[in-house]
């Protein structure tokens, strides 16, 4: 029975693995992409946005040096060994005529990589483009919308988890490829040539059937069996493991890009927001919102709040506890796939290690708002994902950002253990 | 395919300095999780603590080795006491995810750009090795088919797994070890004899954290060099992998399980590789290769945690859970 886990994961997995591997080679400008996991990109467009080839970049670090040719759509992208500080030039003279580098952009400059496999660095060109100084206020504003966007997202993952453990007890460190799996499929699907749309539908659909297997094939039997709580986790830790290197096998260790990953900001009232932030954002708002719904006024939300809150009372009341822990797997299957394509546009870029990346944000949001209550996930989601965007414009640097939010979460632990929401007795 | 070599450079795996310090990092996990009941899945930060806190005050500020060494072991202590306060009175679970955060913690500061001057980023620290090595007693030459300092590494580190096991074997038979049993069994039982709880669990996070600092010295002395790829959450999942493999409430568990590990990796990969290229398989690559023994770590863990979670020498009484 639990043979039907790795089954169905490999099964799954094996759909996907033709497509990824047909489109690994993607538009690559420089052959070292294959070579290296971290790259160096961008696109370069002038100031009709009409793209610019043939012109030479090179990335130095150390005695490292790479260099790329700006492609036919003037993306180019150069593969590097290690995360760092490169220096990164331009060579201004295979410029085509009549084009400049705008005022005010350093080149060469010096450019770090933060927590993402994928660095971009935007060269701005011609005269009419004006390099923007923000200044604190509009910064703190930008960073805050931007925060909020990524709390949402956070919190897709990190209700489900949650309605998991408040129904299951168990702690799911699998969870992150669940949030990796919504990605992915996306792109295998885009990649074999389905519409977009469909691309979605399907993902989600795959998310809730990897919720489904995974608790029919595996959480069920156990605790059938009556393992305990410390071992399951364990065992999800396992599964994690598993579950990522069966990504990165068919997947590969580059970090590829979902359709329409690339957009300007665009400027919404005194906000200015990337539309693809701003779709996330609303996107999960109303997920969330519909869930909050569904959880407070229907029957089957009732009977999930009395399963989480004592499973034994629940069943001899009349509520069937397994097939409400099943609905909650699907649906936090299908939340975390969503969560994770909101994801794979946030960072942007989709990588096997995507969600194992905020693994422990989740678990930072839910403990946060208290293990096992969904509005706790909720709030503790928004105030990580606020938290970590905030922090770089307090002057925490860019590679820390995360620090933050987990050393928040221990600070919070010392304090009031339960969590905002959470109730004393959970602590234990 | 040549089996020779592949078995031969299996069987080197054995006691490889690698194995040394997954065996002692596993010994400190078995501290805390198979004799206490503490789920640390901050392993690999104490190894990363160990690590920097040599390679730093012997670049940064130039100690001899056995100052460093005596850094390196008060820097872990530290850490585990930082750790152990906010949570040691709290369920199983909020321990290991603010264990895993806080290692977590520590490799995003070895990796910032920020301290890159102290800790060199992604890049890491190299070249402290030499007071190490200038204390090799072993005049140049071959030792079993090893040059001195590969011969004296494993003397080092093998030496120092005897001596860990030994110690850890007397303090589990002591009072102190019958008290930290009872609290793994049952933690109010222990408490309504008179035992401070909290104390004798903080003395086992100590313990098993200054062997992972130990065991982090081991796994970097060899290479020469420190970095922060090498310090994620994988090490830790990998080194239950060696504490499930062997046995949790076991002393030599840990050891063997290294051991077990290391081996099944070494020749699952030479196996592979060999099949890759005589051409009898096709499907896959050297890289992929590689991922299909994670794939099977991630199982094998599943699997024994399942099926035989007292590992293939505990006790099955032993387990820190019912």
């Amino acid at each position: 029975m639990i043979g039907a886990v790795f089954a169905s994961v490999v099964a799954i997995l094996l759909v996907v693995a033709p497509a990824s591997q047909a489109t690994s080679p993607s538009p690559t400008p420089s052959p070292s992409i294959t070579t290296f996991q971290n790259n160096i990109s961008g696109f370069l467009r002038d100031d009709a946005r009409a793209p610019i080839a043939d012109v030479t970049i090179t990335a130095r670090s150390g005695d490292f040096e790479g260099t790329a040719t700006s492609a036919a759509n003037g993306s180019w992208s150069i593969g590097v060994p290690v995360q760092g500080t490169y220096e990164i030039e331009l060579d201004e003279s295979t410029l085509p005529e009549g084009i400049k580098l705008a005022e005010g952009q350093d080149n060469p400059r010096s450019v770090t990589f933060s927590q993402t496999s994928n660095l971009s660095v935007i060269f701005a060109f011609g005269e009419g483009i004006v390099v923007q100084q923000q200044d604190f206020g509009q910064n703190l504003l930008n960073r805050l919308v931007a925060g909020l966007s990524f709390g949402l997202l956070l919190a897709l993952a990190s209700v489900g988890l949650s309605l998991i453990f408040g129904t299951t007890g168990l702690t799911n460190f699998a969870h992150g490829e669940m949030v990796t799996l919504g990605a992915v499929l996306v792109f295998a699907f885009n990649a074999i040539g389905l519409p977009f749309w469909l691309a979605l539908i399907l993902s989600l659909l795959g998310g809730g059937l990897f919720g489904y297997v995974q608790d029919a094939g595996l959480w069920k039997p156990l605790r059938r069996r009556g393992t305990g709580l410390v071992p399951m986790m364990i065992v999800s830790i396992g599964l994690a493991l598993a579950v990522r290197y069966v990504i990165q096998f068919y997947f590969g260790g580059a970090t590829q890009q979902l359709p329409f990953a690339q957009s300007a900001e665009i400027q919404l009232g005194p906000v200015s927001i990337s539309p693809n932030n701003l779709w996330s954002l609303i996107i999960s708002a109303v997920v969330i919102a519909l869930i909050g719904i569904v959880l407070l006024k229907t029957r089957l939300g009732k009977a999930t709040r009395a399963v989480a809150d004592n499973p034994a009372l629940a069943a001899a009341s009349g509520i069937d506890v397994d097939s409400v822990i099943r609905i909650v797997w699907v649906t936090g299957g299908m939340l975390a796939s969503l969560g994770g394509i909101l994801w794979a546009y946030y960072r942007p870029g989709v990588t096997f290690d995507m969600g194992s990346q905020i693994l422990l944000l989740i678990f930072a949001g839910v403990t946060l708002g208290g293990l096992g209550t969904v509005f706790g996930a909720l709030i503790g989601s928004i105030i990580v994902g606020i938290f970590v965007e905030l922090t770089t414009v307090f002057g925490l640097a860019a590679d820390l950002k995360y620090v933050g939010a987990l050393f928040i979460m221990i600070v919070v632990l010392l304090f009031r253990p339960q969590g905002i929401l959470g109730r004393r007795e959970r602590v234990g | 395919m040549d089996f020779g070599f592949i078995f031969s450079s299996a069987a080197s795996e054995l006691f490889s300095p690698t194995t040394a310090a997954y065996a002692l990092a596993a010994l400190g996990l078995a501290v805390h999780f198979g004799y206490s009941g503490l789920l640390n899945f901050g392993q690999a930060g104490f190894m990363a603590v160990g690590a920097y806190g040599f390679a730093i005050s012997t670049l940064t500020f130039g100690v001899p080795f056995f100052v460093g060494l005596v850094i390196a072991v008060i820097c872990s202590a530290i850490f585990a006491m930082l750790l152990g306060i906010p949570t040691l009175r709290l369920r199983a679970d909020y321990l290991a995810i603010v264990t895993i955060a806080a290692a977590e913690i520590v490799r995003y500061i070895v990796t910032t750009n920020q301290l890159t001057a102290v800790t060199g980023s992604a890049n890491g620290l190299a070249a402290f090795e030499g007071g190490f090595y200038a204390m090799n007693p072993f005049p140049a030459g071959s030792y079993m088919g090893m040059n001195n300092r590969d011969f004296f590494i494993r003397i080092v580190g093998w030496g120092l797994v005897i001596i860990c096991c030994t110690l850890v074997w007397l303090l589990m038979r002591s009072p102190w070890g019958r008290v930290l049993k009872g609290i793994r069994e049952d933690e109010n039982a222990v408490r309504s004899l008179g035992k401070n709880v909290y104390a004798y669990k903080m003395q086992a996070l100590i313990i098993g954290g200054v062997l992972g600092a130990l065991a982090g010295m081991i796994f970097t002395l060899p290479r020469g060099a420190v970095q922060p790829a090498n310090y994620g959450t994988e090490l830790t999942f990998f080194l239950y992998t060696c504490l499930l493999l062997g046995g949790l409430g076991t002393v030599l568990g840990p050891v063997i399980g290294a051991m077990i590990f290391w081996v099944v990796l070494s020749l699952t990969q030479g196996i592979l590789y060999g099949l890759i290229e005589s051409g009898a398989v096709t499907w896959l690559n050297t890289v992929q290769a590689g991922q299909l023994r994670y794939i099977l770590v991630g199982v094998a863990l599943m699997l024994l945690m399942i099926f035989r979670p007292q590992g293939v020498f505990g006790n099955k009484k032993e387990l820190a859970f019912a």
